[in-house]
């Protein structure tokens, strides 16, 4: 089984540890290439981000103008804030050389010379370890100036940690940019992409934290040794991180297409005291939940997925059993996305607002049947109709939530008060008053 | 209440500004320093950092709202931060949330008499696979039940 990203080495994280394992000879191999050799090589591998969109890694950075007179910037994104993942912290913990090493061989790609790693504010314990690589690997002369002499290059550049303040937006790249800025982060309209005018006006790359990490392997071992891993169209690895009602919760690292049945039953543990699965997310609150029995023989890559009606995202497998009450998880959901709208454009501001009101009028049995089509036409306007994608973020679960369940909404729209007891979520048995718990503030 | 920085924070402030172009950029970095300090964001901390940076109060307080974790107002010595997104919440995360409230009489943004718990409900935290979960300010409690919960947070000291 292939481990690029958290390999199974003890202590890894320990500078000397990682050294004695070919540690940063990723990067004196591609200080020995020229950086469009390094763009060709990421290219041909195939490696597609890791944050969301799957988007081909080496294309994007080909983006970057190849002469201009003005800095170029890598941001690197690790502020993980999508419900249901919870993957970078394990590269932060376990393998933050890797990391380092990755932004080395980027910015070396793309011509940068400043990189920032955004982590979430609420990771303090997680960016202490980034930190303490960062300082060692500038005190063996791997980042900073003395990188010349230590890789006998012309090429340097220097990393920094930029840490956010509880913004679930900023993991959306233009808010990104606009927090390390300084600013209120709000999604900015693109075009200008950010590889044109990004960071205070420059070119701009922004990658996942675990695309990046993938990368020193891939510069070690060749395109062609990555690109035969997984699915060929979404080669290497992912760590799927497993939540919810399984029996072994956790981060996976598995090769893309394997079966979303074989990552609950063989690695997760299977579902708690084997109930059978009614809803599934595949990839983070923001994609569209599947239904428990229709992922037989569903393979886990971005095409596959795609053609299921949902999307990779960010791998965060979020797991619902046959008890779970799915209009109280998407009221949760809903208020999540409420609460972190950034409140730039009206039908994401609005909308989310609306939504989480009908959703909760129907959890207090007060809802009407017109109110399911109520809040797919909410749905409908913010999809679509927003600046940035926590517009689809936000509608996508409500319209697919209904349209995959509708028996279960219809049902409780048609019911009286009074919530069924065998209808009632796992977590809110001893509650005196669940509906009170979602509130709007 | 007037607001100074420390000189040991001032020079904090000058080493964090090295890593950004520009001194309005550093805000961020800058926040978390005069939080650490003064325990919360006031009035008065912001015209001190836009002061500091050269920019208008105006500027400081948009940035200071549209961040959750600047406290607009005092929070206990111990900062009870309980998850209940989706994963928490399959795994008992508003149990324990309704335990707390109970318990030590709090509501969403409350903060005890005695000035040593406060309570916020918070978005995903990043601990779904070991869920549920609270943070007590900086440090992450996960796996929990509502009665471990209530053993750690006793424990406070």
């Amino acid at each position: 089984m292939h481990r690029i990203v958290l390999p199974d080495i003890k202590n890894l994280q320990e500078i000397d540890v990682y050294l004695a394992n070919q540690g940063y000879y990723g990067a004196r191999l591609a200080f020995q290439k020229s950086p469009d050799d390094i763009i060709e090589i990421v290219k041909k591998s195939g490696l597609r981000g890791r944050g969301g969109a799957a988007f081909l890694t080496g294309l994007k950075w080909s983006f970057m103008p190849k002469v201009t007179s003005k800095p170029k910037y890598l941001c690197v994104n690790g502020d993980e804030s999508e419900p249901g993942s919870f993957k970078d912290r394990q590269i932060f913990e376990f393998n933050p050389h890797q990391l380092i090493e990755g932004i080395l061989i980027t910015c070396y790609a793309i011509g940068a010379q400043t990189a920032y790693i955004y982590i979430r504010g609420e990771y303090h314990k997680w960016i202490k370890p980034v930190q303490k690589a960062i300082d060692e690997a500038y005190n063996n002369g791997f980042i900073g100036s003395r990188m010349k002499e230590t890789f006998g290059t012309q090429f340097s550049c220097d990393i920094f940690i930029h840490k956010g303040a509880g913004a679930y937006i900023c993991g959306e790249e233009s808010s990104l940019m606009n927090s390390i800025e300084g600013q209120r982060a709000y999604p900015r309209v693109k075009p200008p992409f950010p590889a044109q005018n990004g960071l205070w006006g420059n070119p701009t790359t922004i990658n996942n934290v675990e695309t990046i990490t993938n990368v020193p392997p891939i510069i070690k071992n060749g395109s062609e040794w990555f690109s035969s891993i997984g699915e060929p169209k979404h080669p290497g690895t992912l760590l799927f991180g497993v939540s919810g009602h399984v029996n072994k919760p956790g981060v996976y690292e598995l090769p893309t297409g394997t079966l979303l049945t074989d990552i609950i039953e063989k690695y997760a543990g299977g579902v708690i005291n084997a109930k059978r699965i009614k809803c599934i997310i595949p990839g983070g609150t923001s994609m569209p939940p599947l239904k428990g029995d229709s992922i037989e023989g569903l393979k886990m890559d971005a095409e596959s997925l795609r053609a299921a009606g949902s999307a990779i995202g960010t791998g965060g497998i979020i797991v619902m059993d046959e008890d779970t009450d799915l209009v109280k998880v998407l009221a949760r959901m809903t208020k999540f996305y409420y609460h972190e709208s950034c409140g730039q454009c009206t039908p994401c501001r609005e909308g989310t607002g609306w939504m989480l009101k009908i959703l909760k009028r129907i959890l207090d049995g007060k809802g009407t049947k017109s109110d399911l089509d109520l809040l797919i036409s909410i749905a409908n306007n913010i999809d679509g109709n927003t600046v940035c994608a926590l517009g689809e973020a936000a509608a996508w679960p409500v319209k697919f939530t209904i349209a995959r369940f509708r028996d279960e909404f219809e049902n409780r729209v048609n019911e009286s008060i009074q919530i069924p007891v065998n209808n009632k979520v796992h977590s809110m048995r001893k509650t005196k008053n669940p509906i009170d718990n979602i509130e709007i503030r | 209440m007037e607001f100074k920085f420390s000189e040991e924070n001032l020079q904090k402030i000058a080493s964090v500004q090295k890593n950004y172009p520009d001194k309005r950029s550093s805000i961020m970095p800058v926040l978390y320093i005069a939080q650490e300090q003064n325990g919360w964001i006031s009035h008065e901390v912001m015209a001190e950092v836009a002061h500091l940076l050269e920019i208008t109060e105006s500027e400081v307080y948009g940035v200071v709202t549209f961040y959750t974790m600047y406290h607009k107002k005092q929070v206990g010595k111990f900062h009870l931060q309980v998850c209940t997104n989706v994963s928490c919440m399959l795994r008992g995360g508003y149990d324990i949330w309704n335990k707390i409230k109970d318990k030590y009489n709090l509501e969403d943004g409350g903060v005890t008499q005695d000035g040593k718990l406060s309570l916020e409900e918070v978005e995903c935290m990043g601990s779904c696979g070991t869920a549920p979960m609270i943070a007590i300010n900086e440090d992450y409690f996960e796996n929990l039940t509502p009665e471990k919960v209530i053993e750690i947070i006793d424990s406070l000291k």
